[in-house]
């Protein structure tokens, strides 16, 4: 049961070698089907976030959220679907015609290229590489620019301070990311996910880092343009800030970008501080992509819960709280994980 | 954040822009445009245009029966419908100099107080979802509380939001049977829910980060420029109507007024949440003495005032409201003019807005609580 997806690729694997194709070429076709399959997921998870999203949105404000399409309202996001492919996709004359047009598909390539290096279970790592923490991070990155680009083409005030917001804002809250995701390196020895959840084997790291922990979930929340940092779509300052002038298709491209990774991010938090695939206590019968999700789903429903709490923060304090805050303190953690690294292996 | 740049020897050209937030806006509470020029994120300069509300109601009052006006007086501030209603009928007693019977004088004071009680929960709670939208799910719990109150009106006057349910001499129908013990229901429950919520927003870090030393204005100023309610006490000014001249029967109930000293948009958000502990005393109050008799004075069917002019103030949710009538002799208004409120609160706005930043502007205007249709008139 574990390995039910492992043993599936390599049946596939296998019948594509008795084709008689080379090496290589099966691994393309593999490839393939992988990137397939995450396309797939990506399609599916954007559904059930958004679903979860409204409902969770609903009872924490005491009001039942979308129940009328389906039951429990399941099938509200492909109401939600048709509406929007069903409407007049304007380019107002005004605009940039390039960087608007790219920037949605340019906020959703770099989301599915992250889902190539998390590790869903024991050994379902689409691409196990030796830098998987590194990059991830650089692809993460490119976030920031799509975004600009939409402020920027959209030739309208409110999309250009939205897009403005959005740089200051994302390229501020990358340093602390990274440089709380340092401490758990330095503690696993490597840049590998893989090996990264099997060094948590003992003791997941949210313990022996709980203020990485905090940082970089504050971070990942900036990065991900999530309430309390969603600035760049401040609805009630900006209507619909970098968003304005995005008619359906592409806003909903981009809002299937913004759900991937707020899911990528939670399993980027999952793998490195809350143990990955990993069973807590040895529950080992569940199999370990089921506890994967768990765990992933768990971290989400407290993204959301802080998103329908919290007011949002204004730009300047943004700012300090992240470079005078927030930096300093992930560079202290590295400092205190040195020593006691040190401590450890000494003593 | 440019401004620096160009005073340093390599000049950076930067350029102020005009960003108009216009009359359609998720968050100006109402048809408000504000022409803002702004300089990175900046404000450099405001301007409030109003008058996109405007329906003509001191000009419309003039064709109309002095009942009939009562009517238009709702729909001003259509948050505070019941306060309205009184503000004028109470001014049209002094003209005509009549007496209102005891009983009707305790049920307006109960229905002054509920309707403060309702508008201030939207007050707040529709400034928390100003400040973020996430703050909608504070907005919902408010929400939650002034259904109950609209219930009780709607048990009263038939309506929810825009009454006229206060006559000349009286009120327009006595309560019903089953008010009193929804009433005392309510007062129950009330409190332990405005203290989950209230602590949610009030106590939260970042709400009193974005809000504190935010739209600071002086208590010099204030009264300088004409600002009441809530908004005068937040700075520091003790002046309630209610207390300094007393109107009604108000100089019988014992209540504090919540006063606040630093001017700024924390303390107006505030003062409004513990208005609303002072007005559930006053209800207790009134329900504890509350007479038997008649609620309405003898009138006659045309209502003409002697010939002269009158002009009363009592306090609203959002400030002082004034009505000055001017009567010569026949059964309609010769001139009725309204000292409305959020329009006087909103004239220091433009220069409060100069230096803080796009996000404060929303958050002042919230914190100033206006609602368009008395903006207008």
């Amino acid at each position: 049961m574990n390995n039910i997806f492992l043993t599936i690729a390599d049946m596939l694997r296998s019948l594509f070698l008795g084709f008689g194709l080379s090496e290589y070429v099966v691994e393309l076709v593999m490839a393939a089907i992988y990137a397939s399959v995450v396309f797939a997921l990506i399609g599916l998870l954007v559904l059930i976030l958004v679903l979860a999203e409204r409902k969770i949105s609903g009872y924490i404000q005491l009001r039942p959220g979308p129940n009328r399409v389906g039951p429990h309202g399941i099938f509200q996001l492909i109401a939600d679907m048709l509406k929007m492919l069903g409407k007049e996709s304007i380019t107002p004359a005004a605009v940039d015609k390039w960087p608007f047009v790219l920037a949605p598909i340019l906020m959703f390539v770099p989301t599915m290229l992250l889902y190539a290096v998390i590790p869903f279970g024991e050994g379902m790592v689409a691409a196990d590489l030796n830098l998987g923490v590194f990059y991830f991070i650089a692809i993460g990155s490119l976030t920031t620019l799509p975004l600009f680009m939409a402020g920027w083409s959209s030739s309208n005030k409110y999309s250009l301070i939205g897009g403005m917001r959005a740089v200051a804002q994302m390229v501020s809250y990358e340093l602390p990311l990274i440089f709380s995701i340092l401490g758990v390196i330095m503690i696993a020895g490597s840049m590998r996910m893989n090996d990264i959840v099997l060094a948590q084997s003992g003791m997941w790291f949210v313990i022996l880092q709980p203020i990485a922990f905090l940082v970089f979930f504050i971070s990942a929340l900036a990065e991900l343009n999530r309430a309390p940092f969603d600035l760049p779509e401040g609805e009630t300052e900006l209507t619909a800030g970098v968003f304005t002038e995005y008619t359906p298709m592409r806003f909903a491209l981009f809002q299937m970008a913004e759900y991937g990774n707020v899911f990528i991010m939670s399993g980027l938090m999952v793998t490195l501080f809350l143990g990955g695939w990993q069973a807590p206590f040895g529950l080992t019968f569940i199999p370990s992509y089921i506890w994967f999700f768990a765990k992933v789903f768990m971290m989400i429903f407290v993204i959301m819960w802080v998103r329908w709490t919290f007011p949002r923060i204004r730009v300047d304090k943004l700012m300090d709280f992240g470079w005078k805050f927030l930096l300093p303190v992930s560079l202290v953690n590295i400092f205190v994980t040195g020593i006691g690294i040190y401590l450890f292996q000494n003593f | 954040m440019c401004k620096d740049m160009t005073t340093k020897e390599h000049t950076l050209k930067t350029q102020e822009f005009t960003l108009n937030i216009g009359p359609q806006h998720p968050s100006t509470h109402g048809v408000f445009r504000l022409v803002l020029t702004l300089d990175g994120e900046t404000i450099t300069k405001a301007e409030s245009v109003v008058g996109y509300l405007h329906r003509g109601i001191e000009k419309l009052a003039e064709a109309r029966t002095y009942t009939q006006v009562i009517t238009y007086t709702d729909r001003m501030d259509y948050l505070s419908a019941m306060l309205t209603n009184l503000g004028y009928v109470q001014t049209v007693e002094k003209l005509i100099e009549i007496k209102v019977p005891e009983r009707a004088e305790y049920i307006r004071i109960i229905m002054a107080e509920l309707q403060r009680m309702a508008s201030h929960m939207v007050a707040i709670g529709s400034y928390v979802q100003d400040v973020g939208i996430t703050g909608t799910s504070i907005f919902m719990y408010n929400l939650i509380d002034r259904e109950k109150i609209l219930d009780l009106f709607e048990m009263v006057s038939g309506s929810r939001l825009t009454y006229s349910y206060m006559r000349i001499g009286g009120v327009a129908d006595d309560l019903p049977l089953e008010f009193i013990p929804a009433l005392e229901k309510f007062l129950d429950e009330v409190p332990a829910s405005i203290e989950q919520y209230w602590a949610l927003s009030s106590k939260n870090e970042i709400f009193q980060s974005r809000l504190r030393g935010v739209g600071v204005i002086s208590a010099e100023d204030a009264i300088n420029y004409g600002f009441s309610g809530p908004n005068l006490r937040g700075s520091g000014v003790d002046y309630d109507l209610r207390k300094a001249e007393p109107y009604g029967i108000y100089d019988r109930f014992d209540f504090n007024v919540p006063v606040l000293e630093n001017g700024d948009s924390l303390d107006r958000f505030l003062c409004r949440g513990a208005e609303l502990e002072q007005s559930i005393k006053i209800i207790r109050q009134a329900i504890k003495d509350l007479p038997e008799g008649e609620v309405i004075a003898k009138m006659p069917k045309v209502i003409k005032p002697p010939k002269g002019e009158v002009y009363h103030q009592i306090e609203s949710s959002r400030g002082i409201l004034g009505y000055y009538i001017v009567s010569d002799g026949s059964s309609k208004p010769y001139r009725m003019h309204v000292r409305r409120p959020s329009f006087i609160n909103l004239i220091p706005m433009d220069e409060m807005l100069v230096g803080l930043k796009l996000a404060d502007a929303i958050t002042v205007l919230g914190s100033i609580d206006i609602v368009l249709g008395e903006v207008d008139g």
